[in-house]
C-alpha cells in the first residue's frame, strides 16, 4: 500500500471544489470530452500545480495570447516532450529547494498531452521521464486520433475508424491496427501509479487524478475523451458515449497501484459494442463481420485485464 | 586564487560550469562531447557541486529539460556536437523567444554523411539562426573564461536569452594546455546568483508560451530579434570587467597584425592558432598578411569587424562548413553582405577547409593567402574553393 494515501480523502458529490483552475471563455468546441476532463483533473490538483502542456487542441484552445484560461502555471514548449519539460522543473525545484532559493513546499508538476503526443510522438520521452522516477503526473488526454490537425489517425485510434488518414474505401476498413495499450507500456516501467479514467465518471475521474498526484515518483492517468468534431457524434451524446465505452467494455477503469491490477467497475452485465459503435460517424461503414470482429476482441482484452487484477 | 594547470580543455570547460554552481545538467552522450559531462557526473557524484545531473533519453528530451529546468529558475547547462545538435534542432528555436538562459558547449563536429566524429563547424552553422548568443574559442583558457562569461551575460536580466560557447571537436576539446583555472572567491566575484524575473511558481501563475496568433508573432520575433541585437552591450561589458578583474580581454572581433596588412585572413575557433603561425610566416618574407578572429558570431559585430577590416583590400575567409549549392560558405555570405557597396571595402575569397577533421596547416593558410591574391587580379568563375581537396 501507497503511505501517502492514507491522507487521502476521497471526493464526493458534496465535497466539489468550486474553485475553476481552467477558466471558462476558452475555446474549445461543444462537447470537447477533453476539456471537461481536464476541468476536473484541475479541480481534484487545486492550486498548487505547475502545468506543462503539449502541443494540440488543449493548449490551441486556452491560450490564444494575450488570452489565457489558467489559473495555474502553465508551460508550454512543443509537441512531443512534456514529459521531459517537466522532469527539467521537478529536477530544478528539488535542488532550488536543497540550496534553500525555493519555499520547501511540494509543488505538484502535471504534464499533459493528447493520444498522438503520448502514444505516436512523445512515446520515448515519456518513457525516459518514468525510467528516471521524477515526481510527476502525465495525464494523456485521448481522443482517439490527431484532432488539431484535421483528424488524423495515432496509433491510439481505435480498429475500424474512419480518419482522414484512414479512410476506408475498397481495400480498406479505415484504421486497421488495434488501439496501442499506452496504460500497458507505463506499467511496464513499475511506476508506482497507472489508472484509466472517463469523464462519465467524473468522481472516479477527480480521485485518481488526487492519487497520481499524491503517489511519490512518475503515475500516468489514460483519459478517454470523447470528441464531437473528430468522431461525427452529436456533442450533447459526449457523456453518454464516455458511459457506454465502459459499459461495453471497450475501455475498461482500472488502476494499476505497485503493479497490481484492480477493476475500478466491474462489468457484469455489458452492452453489446454496437450501442456504444452507432451515433458516431467514423464507425457508421462497419458491417456486422467487422463489428463481430471488434466484440470479439473486446471481451478477450476486458477478460485479460480481469485475469490480471485477479492474478495481482 | 587562481592556479595555472595543464588540463584537457573539456575538463577546463566542466570546471568552469562547477564554479559556476550550475544547478541542473540534463545531457546525453555524444563524441566529441563526452569528457565534459562524464567530469560534471563524477564532480556532482563527489559531491563538489550541488546539482542535478539528469539523465536523459536524447538531446531532444536534453534541451526538452532544459527549457522546463530554467523555467523553473534553475542555472542550466547541457553540451553537445554534431547529429545531436541536430536531434535538439527543433527544440533550440524555442527558449530565444522565451528568453531562458540556458547555457551550452557547443563542441563542433561534422555532419552526416558519410558519418565523421571530427572537427569542423557544419553543426553550428545548421543551426545559425536559432537565436542564441554565440561564441567561439580558440584555447584552453578562452574555453573556460567564455563559459563563464556565458552565464554571467545569459543570465544578466537586460539580455535573458540562451547563450552557446562552441569549442572544436578533438583538436580544442581534448588537448591539454595550460589553463590558469579561477578560484570559487573569484568566480563569485564575476558571477552573481541567477534571479529570474519570472518563473513557474504556483504563488504568481503565469503562462508561459502562449499561441502566436497572426496579429502577435511578428512582434514576438521582432521583440526576440531586438533582444539579441541589444545584449552585445551586456556581451561587452561582461568581457571588460573580465579583463578588470583577472587581466584577460576578449573582443567580438579579435585582431593579429592586422593594423597595416593589405590582406587579411578570417578565422573562428581553434584554428586561428595555426593562422597566427602562418601569418608570422607570411610576414617574414615581406608580406602584409594579417588576421581577423571572429569571437561573438550572433549577435553578428558588424561595426567591430568593418573597423578591424581597416583598410586591407583582400579577405580570405575561412569557412569551417560547405553549404552545398550556396554562392559561398556562410562566414563568407556574411562578410559579403556586410561590406555589399560599402566604399573602399575589401575584395572578398572564401575558403572551405578543414572538413570532417581534415588539418589545415600552416601551408594550406599560405595558399589560401596566395590564392586570394591571385584571385583579386583576377575574378574566379566561383566565389570560393574547397582547400586541400585530393583530385583522385
Amino acid at each position: 500500500m501507497i503511505p501517502e494515501f492514507e491522507k487521502f480523502k476521497r471526493f464526493k458529490a458534496k465535497n466539489l471544489p468550486k474553485e475553476e483552475l481552467l477558466a471558462p471563455g476558452h475555446r474549445a468546441c461543444q462537447g470537447c470530452g477533453e476539456v471537461l476532463a481536464l476541468r476536473m483533473a484541475m479541480k481534484a490538483l487545486g492550486k498548487n500545480v505547475i502545468v506543462c502542456m503539449a502541443t494540440g487542441c488543449m493548449e490551441i484552445i486556452t491560450t490564444p495570447y494575450p488570452q489565457t484560461a489558467w489559473e495555474v502555471p502553465w508551460i508550454h514548449i512543443a509537441f512531443e516532450n512534456p514529459a521531459s519539460v517537466a522532469s527539467g522543473i521537478e529536477s530544478a525545484m528539488k535542488v532550488l529547494r536543497r540550496k534553500g532559493k525555493i519555499s520547501k513546499k511540494h509543488v505538484d508538476i502535471l504534464a499533459v498531452g493528447g493520444d498522438g503526443a503520448t502514444s505516436d510522438i512523445g512515446l520515448g520521452w515519456i518513457s525516459g521521464a518514468f525510467e528516471r522516477g521524477h515526481d510527476f503526473t502525465y495525464i494523456c488526454l485521448d481522443n482517439e486520433a490527431y484532432m488539431n490537425t484535421g483528424v488524423q489517425r495515432s496509433s491510439c485510434t481505435p480498429y475500424g475508424a474512419m480518419t482522414t488518414t484512414s479512410p476506408p474505401g475498397k481495400k480498406s476498413i479505415g484504421q486497421v491496427t488495434w488501439k496501442k495499450n499506452v496504460p500497458g507500456i507505463a506499467v511496464a516501467h513499475n511506476i508506482p501509479y497507472v489508472a484509466t479514467a472517463s469523464p462519465a465518471y467524473f468522481l472516479d475521474l477527480m480521485n485518481k487524478v488526487k492519487k497520481a498526484a499524491l503517489v511519490k515518483g512518475p503515475a500516468y492517468i489514460h483519459i478517454y475523451s470523447p470528441c464531437p468534431t473528430g468522431w461525427g457524434s452529436a456533442p450533447e451524446r459526449s457523456i453518454e458515449f464516455a458511459k457506454l465505452v465502459v459499459e461495453t467494455k471497450v475501455f475498461p477503469l482500472y488502476e494499476v497501484i505497485e503493479g497490481r491490477y484492480t477493476m475500478s467497475r466491474k462489468i457484469s452485465k455489458p452492452k453489446p459494442v454496437q450501442e456504444y459503435l452507432k451515433g458516431q460517424r467514423r464507425f457508421r461503414h462497419l458491417d456486422e463481420e467487422h463489428i463481430v470482429y471488434i466484440q470479439q476482441r473486446v471481451n478477450a482484452d476486458y477478460e485479460k485485464l480481469v485475469r490480471l487484477s485477479e492474478m495481482t | 586564487m587562481a592556479k595555472r594547470v595543464g588540463i584537457e580543455v573539456s575538463i577546463a570547460l566542466a570546471e568552469a560550469v562547477k564554479l559556476a554552481n550550475v544547478d541542473v545538467i540534463p545531457a546525453y552522450p555524444i563524441t566529441p562531447q563526452t569528457h565534459i559531462v562524464e567530469h560534471l557526473s563524477e564532480v556532482i557524484a563527489n559531491g563538489e557541486v550541488d546539482a542535478e545531473f539528469v539523465l536523459v533519453e536524447s538531446e531532444h528530451g536534453a534541451m526538452s529539460c532544459c527549457c522546463g529546468s530554467s523555467a523553473a529558475g534553475a542555472r542550466t547547462f547541457t553540451s553537445s556536437s554534431a547529429q545531436g545538435l541536430l536531434l535538439m534542432s527543433e527544440i533550440l528555436f524555442i527558449p530565444g523567444p522565451m528568453r531562458f538562459p540556458i547555457v551550452m558547449a557547443v563542441v563542433n563536429r561534422a555532419l552526416s554523411a558519410p558519418i565523421s566524429i571530427w572537427n569542423d563547424h557544419q553543426d553550428i552553422m545548421s543551426q545559425r539562426d536559432i537565436g542564441w548568443i554565440q561564441t567561439f574559442a580558440d584555447t584552453g583558457q578562452e574555453a573556460f573564461d567564455l563559459m563563464l562569461h556565458a552565464f554571467r551575460v545569459a543570465e544578466d536580466r537586460r539580455v535573458s536569452l540562451p547563450m552557446i560557447v562552441n569549442i572544436d571537436g578533438f583538436t580544442l576539446s581534448h588537448v591539454v594546455e595550460a589553463v590558469e583555472l579561477l578560484s570559487q572567491e573569484e568566480v563569485d566575484q564575476y558571477l552573481p546568483p541567477f534571479k529570474p524575473r519570472y518563473r513557474l511558481d504556483p504563488k504568481k501563475p503565469i503562462t508561459m508560451g502562449p499561441v502566436g496568433i497572426p496579429e502577435i508573432y511578428s512582434e514576438a520575433k521582432v521583440a526576440h530579434n531586438e533582444a539579441l541585437k541589444a545584449s552585445k552591450k551586456v556581451i561587452l561589458q561582461g568581457w571588460k570587467e573580465f579583463a578588470d578583474l583577472f587581466g584577460r580581454q576578449y573582443n567580438p572581433i579579435e585582431t593579429y597584425r592586422s593594423e597595416d596588412a593589405e590582406i587579411l585572413l578570417v578565422t573562428m575557433g581553434s584554428i586561428s592558432e595555426t593562422a597566427m603561425t602562418a601569418i608570422d610566416t607570411m610576414r617574414d618574407k615581406g608580406q602584409k598578411a594579417g588576421l581577423i578572429k571572429i569571437r561573438l558570431w550572433r549577435p553578428f559585430p558588424g561595426p567591430e569587424f568593418r573597423k578591424a577590416a581597416g583598410k586591407a583590400k583582400i579577405l580570405a575567409v575561412v569557412d569551417r562548413c560547405l553549404a552545398p549549392g550556396a554562392i559561398c560558405g556562410p562566414v563568407g555570405a556574411e562578410l559579403r553582405s556586410l561590406f555589399y557597396k560599402v566604399p573602399g571595402a575589401p575584395k572578398i575569397f572564401n575558403f572551405i577547409a578543414g572538413l570532417g577533421g581534415r588539418d589545415v596547416t600552416v601551408e594550406r593558410f599560405e595558399e589560401m593567402i596566395d590564392k586570394a591574391t591571385a584571385f583579386a587580379k583576377k575574378r574566379p568563375k566561383e566565389l570560393y574553393e574547397v582547400i586541400g581537396v585530393r583530385e583522385k
